[in-house]
């Protein structure tokens, strides 16, 4: 279908933007007229509130980059210089830094959300798939970023993690060396990470962020009881009956869960920066020292889950892989799930059951990954690491053989 | 210009060549992008080999000099130290190094050329964190079999006072012995054996 100018054919100046540019088009098919379901409850709100995030890493990494310096001799004195010299500076880069876990805390309950009522089912495969996408890019993203400050923790967590490349037979060694552009982390690596961090990888997240929105749009969005509202439309108008605007509507109720955010967020940035320890790890207040690992290295928190499950794993090979796959096996969940219902409120026991021990381990994990390795801690990882795995493997089976309740109609309440 | 009398296969075949062509000067762009992040010139002449003074190591002591930007250890072990290497053979992945990384001459129980004095690079050889040196036992935090080592804290990597790597850790293989050569008795080459340098 060709495009047409001005489909709501406005006039004056907005009708002469509108003829060249889909200005009210946009505004309408976006906002005022993207009818999403009435029914939207507390989980969604860290859709917005993880655009919100990003907004706020995009400025505040904009002002941090005007005084830090990507020198592997200057990088730690032009941070300490940004905390204690710059206006305001202190407040900036906590800001970024406490804004980093702020974006997983909300990146994972909105998948969590996601989780939940099924919103990954069709026809919202891409959707999870493109939003993914996004959460790899963003691990990637809060790697480089940590490994700036140039303090221990950045040092030793970028020969660990570049060292994962290591594990690849044969080629391994080469591709280290490749990445880090020498042979141990050196100016070279922290040089490219920033490159990565203030360049490529912020661009592709926007446009992951972009092709996210466009696929939701294009279909609509999921609910809490995962039933489509577009099967019930208003004969004339072909308004989804349980469908309202997501301006001002939703544009309204999203403001009241930033409020409530910022005061949280605020809280922290201001009163509690380095989060106890988790946020900013104590080992990165030292300046980076290739001679001496910390005694205590853990990874920040975020990444917690997936570190316990390479450390589970007694094989150097078979450990990356397993990190790995926790990540990407999530990308196959829309075709794991073979339930006839989409949302837990009409699940059966089994998924109820499996969701339940699903939580408890990457909790647990997540837990584990942040404690210094011990026999009893080894041995709850490999259990947790089965069961993560289990949840996903076995879920074709499981949740074809679970009895689930009838969806109603319409969505309820 | 007209679209009749279209020849498809023509069409086709010129397509087919300018994607080719095409294709082929796009791989021939990335090179010079992916070439420029190996490692440069500078990085590469920063590896030359190093003279270390051993003459003040006390015995038990370690001392840790860098080489190539990567701790190197020189350790003076202690005849109980010595003793200790047989008690462990029974725990570990690689107790006669066959599948690890070292000059042929430290190709042993001690991985040393004198029993006496371990040289070794510090780095794990599991994600390349440098273990913690861990010389008192037992130590039942560590193993129930501890004899003294080397315990990585990144992921719980374990190795005896020669660096050979226990069973059923990350670790593939037991830690890197460098190549290197006394000049004398109280003097050591890093990097440069009598084969040549490294």
């Amino acid at each position: 279908m060709a495009i047409v100018p001005n489909p709501h054919k406005t006039t004056g100046v907005l009708g002469w933007i509108d003829d060249r540019f889909p200005l009210t088009k946009l505004w309408k098919d976006h906002l005022t007229e993207y009818y999403a379901p009435k029914n939207f409850n507390f989980w969604y709100y860290f859709g917005s509130l993880a655009l919100l995030v990003l907004v706020n890493q995009l400025l505040t990494g904009i002002f941090l980059t005007m005084h830090y310096k990507p020198d592997a001799a200057q990088a730690w004195d032009s941070v300490e210089y940004i905390m204690r010299d710059v206006p305001w500076g202190n407040v900036i880069r906590y800001l970024h830094s406490t804004g980093a876990s702020a974006f997983f805390i909300v990146v994972f309950l909105h998948m969590y959300r996601g989780l939940l009522y099924g919103s990954y089912r069709k026809p919202r495969e891409l959707i999870w798939v493109f939003g993914m996408l996004i959460f790899f890019v963003l691990m990637a993203e809060a790697f480089c970023g940590y490994v700036l400050p140039w303090g221990q923790m950045s040092y030793w967590g970028a020969q660990v993690i570049i060292s994962l490349f290591g594990a690849i037979p044969k080629i391994g060694p080469d591709i280290v060396v490749w990445v880090q552009g020498d042979y141990i982390p050196s100016d070279a690596t922290l040089n490219r990470l920033f490159s990565f961090h203030v360049i490529m990888l912020p661009f592709i997240l926007v446009g992951l962020v972009v092709a996210h929105l466009i696929a939701l749009h294009e279909v609509g969005s999921n609910n809490p009881d995962g039933v489509e509202i577009k099967k019930h439309k208003d004969p004339v108008t072909k308004i989804p009956l349980d469908g309202i605007g997501f301006h001002p509507y939703y544009t309204v109720k999203d403001l009241v869960g930033i409020g409530v955010f910022l005061m949280i967020f605020l809280g922290v940035v201001l009163f509690a920066p380095d989060g106890g320890g988790y946020f900013i790890e104590k080992p990165n207040f030292i300046p980076a020292n290739p001679l001496v690992t910390p005694e205590h290295i853990t990874p920040a928190w975020y990444f917690g889950t997936f570190y316990a499950i390479l450390r589970a794993i007694p094989d150097k090979l078979m450990g990356v892989i397993g990190m790995f796959g926790a990540v990407l096996i999530l990308f196959a969940l829309p075709w794991l799930d073979r339930s006839p219902v989409k949302s837990i409120r009409y699940k059966g026991p089994i998924f109820k059951i499996a969701l339940a021990l699903f939580t408890v381990a990457f909790v647990v994990l997540c837990y584990l990954g942040l404690q210094p390795p011990s026999p009893m801690g080894t041995l709850l990882s490999r259990i947790g690491t089965f069961i993560y795995f289990a949840f996903f493997i076995l879920m074709p089976w499981y949740s074809a053989i679970d009895k689930t309740k009838p969806e109603p109609e319409r969505v309820t309440g | 210009m007209s679209n009749e009398g279209v020849d498809a296969g023509r069409r086709r075949f010129l397509t087919l060549t300018t994607v080719a062509v095409g294709g082929v000067g796009t791989a021939a762009a990335a090179w010079p992008f992916l070439a420029s992040l190996r490692p440069s010139e500078r990085a590469k002449a920063l590896g030359a080999p190093i003279t270390v003074d051993i003459s003040k190591v006390e015995i038990g002591q370690r001392l840790t000099v860098a080489w190539r930007g990567k701790p190197v250890w020189i350790i003076r072990r202690t005849p109980e130290m010595l003793a200790s290497l047989p008690k462990v053979d029974a725990n570990l992945r690689d107790p006669n190094s066959n599948e690890s990384e070292q000059p042929a001459y430290a190709k042993n129980e001690v991985r040393a050329l004198k029993p006496e004095w371990l040289v070794m690079v510090g780095s794990c050889t599991h994600l390349g964190c440098s273990p913690t040196f861990r010389p008192d036992h037992p130590a039942p935090d560590v193993d129930s079999n501890w004899q003294g080592g080397f315990y990585c804290p990144c992921h719980g990597s374990k190795f005896d006072l020669s660096g050979r790597v226990y069973s059923g850790v990350p670790a593939p293989t037991n830690l890197v012995v460098p190549p290197y050569k006394y000049i004398n008795d109280t003097t050591l080459t890093i990097g440069e054996d009598h084969q040549g340098a490294a």
